[in-house]
């Protein structure tokens, strides 16, 4: 007989598995070549580096306004940290849906004699990395900025550390007490429903929390009635039950010089409190949750994926078509995946929100200039949005195929059709989507037609090229074997597609500057605009280019899968 | 027909398999038998097309896998160890799936689906998702996907794994009919009995080179072994386990 475990394995034990897996990644993908070293400290150096400058640039500005520069820097902090709330919170249910009810080392784990707090505790932290490490990278050229410009000290990287620490445990603990307390109230295989409703719920949320907020008045003092109204607006906390304020608190009070204990004791004393609760409830219902989600295979399909689609592709070739089908029918009905789109479409609606409330068109002249730079700045940031959701969509593509890839690879089919299929089956959706953006955003900035034409035809050459980069990349630098689709755009692969996507972004807008300036001369002499040699020039460029970064990636793709073994 | 002309495969320096050289006629039901990480699986899948032999050629049906890929793989069913199915997708929809990556489609697909789906008694379970399939269940739905489109050449890995009494069973009985039709099977196994009881010849894989091959009769001789069986023989060949180990391992 065996004797019972005396010692419990240490947590740094429990999370071995993932920390050695995540070190041999970075070896296997970093070690390859010093040029791929290279090019992704460029790529982060060049990113931190661009946030750190915006910021910067912002505070330095407040810093300079008397009275109230203080008050605007910590407002801008707590709206900031509160957007990256809602997102953290998100993300962490998504993922500890994953990490705690459908990883596949869970097996291993709950079978060992590991107790129940260092199993919460790994898994947490698992949750809790997975779901920040993102918001936490895009945190700090912020407050460093903040430490730079309010002279913060050689201690404000600790104290901006034992600010964040809380702000992040917070909705990591949150996420994992909802997720369990769905997956016990609800029978597991209703979480895709489940999920649904809560995403729904945080759209809501976020959306009311802006719009109740209504940031941007804080740029426009002459709105409010008097400059003390406007202080008092100012000075009231944006959410004062939330730990995004307490961290902003924190660290404007260090900034500021204002000795004041209760952020920091609010936000410690949550986060154990979190904890502890977070614990108790994991004792106490993980065991009855983890056996449901068991169960819970899904067994019987609820849209099986006939009629009407089906005959609006029955022209397509047995192989094309049913390839494009088996894409579709996995995408809705694997939670992983579909659930992204609740992001998306939180972003999405924060994006248009923020240019209906730009204030450009008061009352008074209607500043075309201004409506044409902000529409073509909009351009840029619309081409942001979709190189992210194709990363986030079209990217995984191949990488998901990776166990199944025996039935592909042994079956007659040319990888040229999978690679079709994975390409239309992104590109469409992308291509409406980035038709709805550009489309929606302009006419809220009541841009002139020629704007809007241009605006639409460039967004649309943009995303089909993007869609084929982003593919492409994925061919390059596959994850087969991933527990986690959501994992997948985050990798090695998906960070140096971003950049080449953003770098195209930066080329097509600066050739698209030449006929968005020729319009806004021609405006400005009071003269319509005629089709120069520079402009048809411009337009010619931006089809080759884009033209040749569809093609060109797809090309490669293709006889890259066409070599690759598994 | 199968036929391997020095086919080898190497990773870096480590060679998994070391110029084989096999021929399968039609009508024959091959089996290929070796200790773990003999190279049998690594054969297998260069024969299926999904790895790229580092020299040598598999042909298929008289059709080389490397310079017509296409051709070949369309006349090739092929049957891994792993039963990695799409789990969201329905084990009809899977077959639907399998039946189209061959080009196929329409009411005869749909018939022979059904045929399958029956023989393995999967029936009932067609409109369910794979991921509440049992291990064995998707065992039966990946050979049902191999043979969906009328195969001349089925290769193998490890049938019987995960297959309850009935259904393996079965599958002997289906490649021995298979094979009686004028078929070829080349078909991985660890299970002495099945290779001794169903293979018309058999090769024995050592370290990533056939080690024997030929009917048992001809193995026996080959290695002057008259009257072994074919686990003796098979351990004469490629070494057994010491005494002392197991008593290692169990403490004894």
């Amino acid at each position: 007989m065996t004797a019972p475990a005396r010692h419990q394995p240490s947590l740094w034990i429990v999370l071995t598995p993932k920390w050695r897996g995540a070190l041999s990644r970075v070896r296997h993908e970093g070690g390859g070549s010093r040029a791929k070293l290279l090019l992704l400290s460029i790529v982060a150096i060049g990113f931190w580096a661009a946030i750190f400058g915006v910021a910067y640039r912002v505070l330095h500005y407040f810093r300079g306004v008397q009275e109230i520069g203080n008050l605007l820097a910590g407002k801008v902090l707590g709206v900031t940290l509160l957007a990256f709330l809602s997102i953290l919170l998100l993300s962490n249910v998504i993922t500890a849906l994953s990490t705690f009810f459908l990883a596949r080392d869970l097996d291993l784990l709950v079978a060992a004699p590991i107790g129940w707090v260092r199993f919460y505790l790994a898994k947490l932290f698992e949750t809790m990395v997975h779901s920040s490490w993102m918001v936490a990278l895009l945190a700090l050229p912020i407050l460093t900025a903040y430490g730079v410009v309010f002279s913060g000290g050689p201690l404000f990287p600790f104290v901006a550390v034992a600010a964040i620490v809380p702000y992040l445990i917070l909705p990591a603990v949150a996420g994992t007490i909802l997720t369990v307390l769905l997956v016990n109230v609800f029978p597991a295989r209703r979480t895709r429903e489940l999920l649904g409703l809560v995403g729904l719920g945080a759209v809501a949320v976020v959306v009311v929390l802006l719009r109740v907020m209504q940031p941007e008045r804080l740029a426009r003092p002459e709105g409010f009635r008097s400059f003390v109204d406007y202080l008092a607006v100012l000075k009231t906390p944006t959410s004062p039950w939330l730990p995004s304020e307490w961290s902003a608190e924190m660290i404007m009070n260090w900034l500021t010089r204002v000795s004041d204990p209760w952020p920091i004791a609010r936000l410690w004393g949550a986060a154990a409190a979190a904890l502890v609760v977070g614990a108790l409830v994991h004792r106490r219902l993980f065991h009855l949750g983890y056996s449901k989600a068991q169960e819970g295979a899904e067994r019987k399909v609820r849209r099986p994926l006939r009629g009407p689609i089906a005959h609006l592709l029955n022209w397509l070739p047995p192989q094309k078509r049913e390839f494009l089908f088996k894409d579709m029918r996995l995408f809705f009905r694997d939670n992983t995946q579909w659930s992204q789109l609740i992001l998306l479409a939180v972003l999405l609606l924060i994006y248009i929100f923020n240019i209906r409330s730009l204030p450009i068109h008061t009352g008074e002249r209607v500043p075309f200039a201004l409506v044409t730079v902000i529409s073509f700045l909009n351009l840029g940031l619309a081409g942001f949005v979709l190189s992210a959701v194709a990363a986030r969509f079209i990217f995984p593509g191949i990488s998901l195929e990776g166990r199944q890839m025996w039935l592909l690879r042994s079956s007659p089919l040319d990888p040229r059709t999978m690679l079709w299929s994975k390409y239309w089956m992104g590109t469409i959706p992308l291509v409406v989507l980035a038709l709805a953006i550009t489309g929606l955003t302009n006419s809220l900035l009541q841009v002139s037609a020629f704007m809007m034409a241009v605006s639409l035809v460039t967004i649309v050459l943009y995303t089909v090229a993007v869609s084929a980069l982003a593919l492409a990349f994925g061919v390059f630098y596959p994850q087969f074997g991933t527990e986690n689709a959501a994992q997948i755009p985050t990798s090695f692969g998906g960070i140096v597609y971003m950049m080449a996507s953003l770098s195209l972004l930066a080329v097509v807008i600066m050739i698209e500057a030449v006929p968005v300036t020729a319009q806004l001369r021609a405006w400005q002499r009071g003269e319509h605009l005629t089709a120069t040699p520079e402009i048809l020039i411009a337009g010619a460029l931006v089809v080759a280019l884009c033209a040749g970064a569809t093609l060109i990636p797809l090309r490669l793709s293709a006889r890259r899968l066409e070599l690759m073994e598994w | 027909m199968i036929r391997l002309t020095e086919l080898t495969k190497r990773y870096g320096k480590f060679t998994a398999v070391d110029g084989i050289e096999l021929v399968v006629p039609p009508g024959e039901l091959f089996g290929l038998l070796g200790p773990n990480g003999a190279g049998k699986t690594t054969t297998i899948r260069m024969i299926a097309g999904i790895l790229r032999p580092t020299s040598g050629t598999v042909l298929v049906g008289g059709i080389d896998m490397q310079a017509r890929p296409l051709e070949a793989k369309a006349r090739l069913g092929y049957i891994p160890d792993r039963p990695f199915v799409y789990d969201k997708l329905t084990g009809g929809e899977f077959l639907r799936f399998a039946a189209a990556l061959y080009g196929l489609q329409g009411p005869a697909v749909e018939r022979r689906m059904d045929e399958l789906l029956e023989l393995f008694e999967l029936t009932p379970w067609k409109t369910e998702l794979t991921e509440a399939y049992s291990h064995g269940m998707r065992q039966k739905l990946i050979i049902a996907g191999a043979l969906v489109h009328r195969p001349e050449v089925i290769v193998v890995d490890e049938p019987m794994i995960g297959l309850d009494p009935r259904s393996a069973r079965l599958l002997k009985e289906l490649l021995r009919e298979f094979v009686s039709r004028g078929g070829t099977v080349l078909m991985s196994t660890h299970t002495m009995e099945i290779a001794e009881v169903m293979c018309d010849r058999i090769a024995i894989v050592y370290r990533g080179r056939v080690a024997a091959q030929g009917t048992m009769a001809e193995l026996r001789q080959q290695t002057s072994s008259e009257g072994m069986s074919l686990e003796d023989l098979f351990l004469k060949l490629t070494g057994g386990h010491q005494r002392h180990q197991l008593d290692a391992v169990l403490g004894a």
